[in-house]
């Protein structure tokens, strides 16, 4: 369709980025809703008014569907007209770089020289291992090995409703340089409430490491939430073993020998994703209570 | 007219070894009662009452030291009603006040405590026998022979009000059986909630109220639409014999109940799960409540490639405790799932491979398909298409009941638009594919009766290494999804009581019976039985014609009449079943 010469006609501004739909700054976005109205005239109607509403250009209701006799199921396309500033955005991520895992191991070796203890468990009644085991158990996640294959590391795992104090008390008996804690039920914050008790009890307990990482991860909580409940890292959804396994050595290193915390914020954070967004999510337990 | 061509030797072996494990945990379950066990005993015989923010049942079982619980809550109930004139729940209003001390009651003897207690044993057995007739009524008063694989729906906005607008809706678009998952940590609960209740954790509180309000909108929408609508909730969690028993009575048709699920997933003590978990099933198995099992969660925390085996292992024992509980092979709805890696190559194929032989090891049960929920990522157009091909996978193995996947599975408990989208594609699916599976049969030496080959084969391996050890040994050495879990550890140990010598339960004695309960829930036979009742009857073409013909005549429509859909609005399927599907034979004894 483009021919070769007039490929870069249009400026790609990376200061006025919007959706991308056939083509640059086009805006063009995919929507899908249900208003609690029955399918008709007026339903459509309502649709389009409601994105334009919603700042959306030139809505286009392509389908509509009745669901049950109160109900209708739109999906629309609009256009929406907001531009965003990359070059103006925070970004919530742990700074380190990922090693290859024979460099890891290497520095591992001569920086640590002895086997690092991970502690890791889903605290409360949270019953959902699936994303603790994908980061510590040997057989990792989409290729990536968990932090069980790595020589280095010497991992427990609790696994599911572990009490904070048991955690603890765990992380004290074995020495523990890092405890890994997943969270997966968020109904009313109870995660935070949870990571929070569990931050203050760590900073109490007068036996545990000086240098003990702290790290929080599952689907709803990022590198943010985590630092803002006493934690030293956080991980969303997407995230690698290796990456976990990388972040623990740098932050012993980086906590052993003084050096200041990393500024939460800034951009260029390492290149910790992968290149493709990973198919398996960090967690993705059977949220039921069966 | 195995099309795996399984060594049925192999298969009878499984199923001596599942029955000798069983038999092993029926040794302990026999000499050993539980509080929730006495609770349910007492709501068997009519106490429904709250008593000061907590049910009655709890103050009173709580006000027997566990000594005393040991000779039965009825062996008290009826030393009570021996000398006093009164109903058990006045006196059961007493000892929760306190004004009753069971101390004080004086000696009586064995005789007099039956003569008082008998009559309410009877009265509690036949309600849940009243329970059965009355869905079974129900059921043939809508008439048709729904499809199968039936389509299961779940409503969880912990709002009971709010979930029967959802569950009407999903009907509407073609739900058959509508599931109220539970309030996060209910199961946790040492007690059932009362009440009607609007607040709840990721789910809605299972209340004996909430029960009701949805079994009646149920019926409602069922009439709308043609249909009979099934009810599912959970027996499971230290209250899995008491939800059996509000199940019962309230009209439930399916109830989740695992003899492992709560030991692996909650971590409540084993002893009490198993000696829960046969109570319960001695009231579902004559309530006509058909279980599911939750095999299906092995999978979400073990890798499905290697460990369908254990699904497989687990089926037969949840089968064989089932038997020991009087369930019939048409109440045991086992459970499996579609978990397998969609990275690795041929998933489907040996996806397919293991619900077929589900299907064939076990062809009399009901059996119950989860969908993938461990691959589920939030890319929700690629977990629709993985639910797709769960479901094309249900339909080609005839599964009886399909768990509709949801796309935003990982993301949210399911929007009112997420159950249509799932709906909407599974009504295709199951129309388009509907005779697939007749169609099909499996290169003898290809991949499909290979991985069906091999899993049995390891199935019957991790069987007898059960059977060795004994199920608590291997459950503590973590054996089954991947979970370790202490013989003595987990939640509610202390409710177990070891039965006195003079131990006095008549409603469990009447439920150790066989069910008087005549008819087999799950009457409906399966098209290929028809089919192959046909092919021995007569020849080629005729049948087909004939098997159109009544087909049409069922759903009213006619001779020149289409088929009988399935999608969207389900019109009639009226009409009595065939005349020439017989009913299940009586299996009373009494």
């Amino acid at each position: 369709m483009t021919p070769a010469s007039s490929k870069n006609t249009f400026k790609k501004d990376l200061n006025r980025v919007k959706p991308y739909g056939d083509h640059w700054d086009d805006g063009k976005m995919q929507l899908s809703f249900t208003l609690p109205v029955a399918v008709g005239e007026l339903a459509r109607e309502a649709a389009r008014l409601y994105l334009e509403k919603l700042g959306f250009v030139h809505p286009q209701i392509a389908a509509m569907e009745p669901m049950g006799e109160s109900f209708a199921f739109i999906v629309a396309y609009a256009y929406a007209t907001p531009h965003i500033d990359l070059s103006k955005i925070p970004l919530h991520r742990p700074e380190f770089s990922v090693l290859p895992f024979d460099e890891l191991v290497n520095l591992a070796q001569k920086e640590i020289r002895r086997k690092i203890v991970v502690v890791g468990a889903t605290t409360g009644s949270d019953a959902h291992t699936v994303g603790i085991d994908a980061i510590l158990s040997i057989k990792g996640i989409a290729g990536d090995k968990g932090l069980e294959y790595y020589p280095f590391f010497k991992v427990v795992n609790l696994r599911a409703q572990v009490d904070n104090q048991h955690l603890v008390d765990k992380a004290v008996e074995l020495k523990a340089d890092a405890i890994l804690v997943s969270k997966m039920v968020t109904q009313q914050d109870q995660h935070l409430d949870d990571l929070k008790a569990l931050s203050k009890m760590i900073h109490q307990e007068k036996d545990l490491s000086a240098h003990l990482v702290k790290i929080a991860g599952g689907p709803r909580i990022d590198h943010r939430i985590a630092r803002s409940v006493g934690f030293d890292a956080g991980f969303g959804p997407g995230t690698k073993p290796s990456e976990v396994a990388n972040f623990i050595v740098h932050e012993i290193i980086r906590k052993t020998s003084g050096a200041p915390a990393h500024r939460v914020e800034g951009h260029r954070a390492a290149e910790a994703r992968p290149k493709r967004r990973s198919l398996f999510g960090w967690l993705s337990g059977r949220g039921q209570d069966s | 007219m195995s099309k795996l061509n399984l060594d049925r030797d192999k298969v009878e072996s499984c199923r001596v070894a599942a029955r000798k494990i069983s038999q092993q945990i029926q040794n302990f379950v026999d000499h050993h009662t539980t509080v929730s066990i006495e609770r349910s005993v007492l709501r068997l015989i009519g106490i429904e009452e709250d008593y000061k923010g907590r049910p009655l049942v709890n103050a009173v079982v709580d006000s027997l030291s566990k000594e005393k619980l040991s000779l039965g809550i009825l062996h008290w109930l009826g030393r009570a009603l021996a000398h006093q004139r009164s109903s058990p729940i006045s006196i059961c209003l007493k000892a929760a006040e306190g004004k009753l001390k069971w101390d004080d009651l004086p000696e009586a003897d064995f005789d007099a405590i039956r003569r008082v207690t008998d009559p309410l044993a009877r009265t509690a057995v036949r309600k849940l026998q009243e329970s059965a007739n009355r869905k079974r009524h129900a059921r043939e008063a809508m008439g048709g022979r729904e499809p199968r694989p039936l389509k299961y729906l779940i409503v969880a906005t912990g709002n009971i009000h709010e979930d029967v607008e959802q569950a009407q809706a999903a009907v509407l678009g073609g739900a058959d059986c509508i599931a109220v998952i539970r309030s996060t940590a209910q199961s946790l609960l040492d007690h059932v909630p009362f009440g009607a209740t609007t607040e709840g954790f990721g789910g809605t509180y299972a209340t004996q109220e909430n029960f009701r309000i949805m079994r009646k909108a149920l019926d409602e929408v069922g009439k709308k639409v043609g249909r009979y609508i099934r009810l599912v909730n959970y027996s499971s969690g230290l209250c899995m014999p008491e939800i059996a028993v509000l199940g019962a009575l309230e009209g439930l048709d399916y109830l989740l109940n695992d003899s492992m699920y709560g030991i692996l997933f909650r971590d409540i003590n084993m002893k009490r799960t198993f000696t829960d978990q046969h109570f319960s099933r001695l009231v579902i198995a004559h309530s006509g409540i058909i279980i599911n099992t939750g095999e299906d969660n092995y999978l979400t925390t073990a890798e499905s490639f290697r460990a369908f085996p254990q699904v497989l292992a687990s089926q037969f024992i949840n089968e064989q405790l089932g038997l020991a509980a009087q369930l019939r092979e048409a109440q045991l709805g086992l459970g499996h799932a579609f978990e397998m890696d969609p990275a690795v190559e041929d998933s489907f194929l040996y996806e397919l491979a293991q619900a077929e032989m589900v299907r064939e090891i076990f062809h009399n049960h009901p059996i119950k398909y989860m969908p993938p929920t461990r691959h589920m990522t939030g890319d929700i157009f690629f977990g629709h298409v993985l639910d797709c091909m769960f479901n094309l996978v249900g339909v080609i193995t005839k599964q009886e009941i399909q768990l509709l996947g949801m796309p935003t599975e990982a993301i949210h408990n399911p929007l009112l638009q997420d159950r249509f989208v799932s709906l909407k594609a599974a009504n295709y699916i199951f129309k388009a594919a509907r005779d697939l599976g007749d169609e099909i049969s499996w290169s003898p030496n290809g991949k499909v009766i290979r991985r069906a080959r091999s899993v049995l084969e390891d199935t019957y391996r991790l069987l007898q290494k059960v059977e060795k050890m004994g199920l608590m040994n291997a459950i503590a050495e973590g054996l089954f999804a991947n979970m370790e879990r202490a013989i003595d550890g987990g939640r509610g140990l202390d409710g177990v009581v070891k039965k006195d010598r003079h131990y006095w339960n008549p409603i469990q004695k009447l439920l150790e019976r066989q069910p008087e309960y005549q008819e087999h829930p799950f009457q409906e036979r399966r098209p290929r039985e028809e089919r192959d009742e046909r092919e021995r009857r007569g020849g080629g073409r005729r049948r087909r014609r004939d098997h159109h013909r009544r087909r049409n005549r069922q759903s009213g429509g006619g001779r020149g009449a289409p088929r009988e859909t399935q999608s969207g609005g389900q019109q009639g399927g009226g009409g009595a079943p065939p005349s020439n599907v017989p009913h299940e034979p009586a299996g009373g004894t009494t």
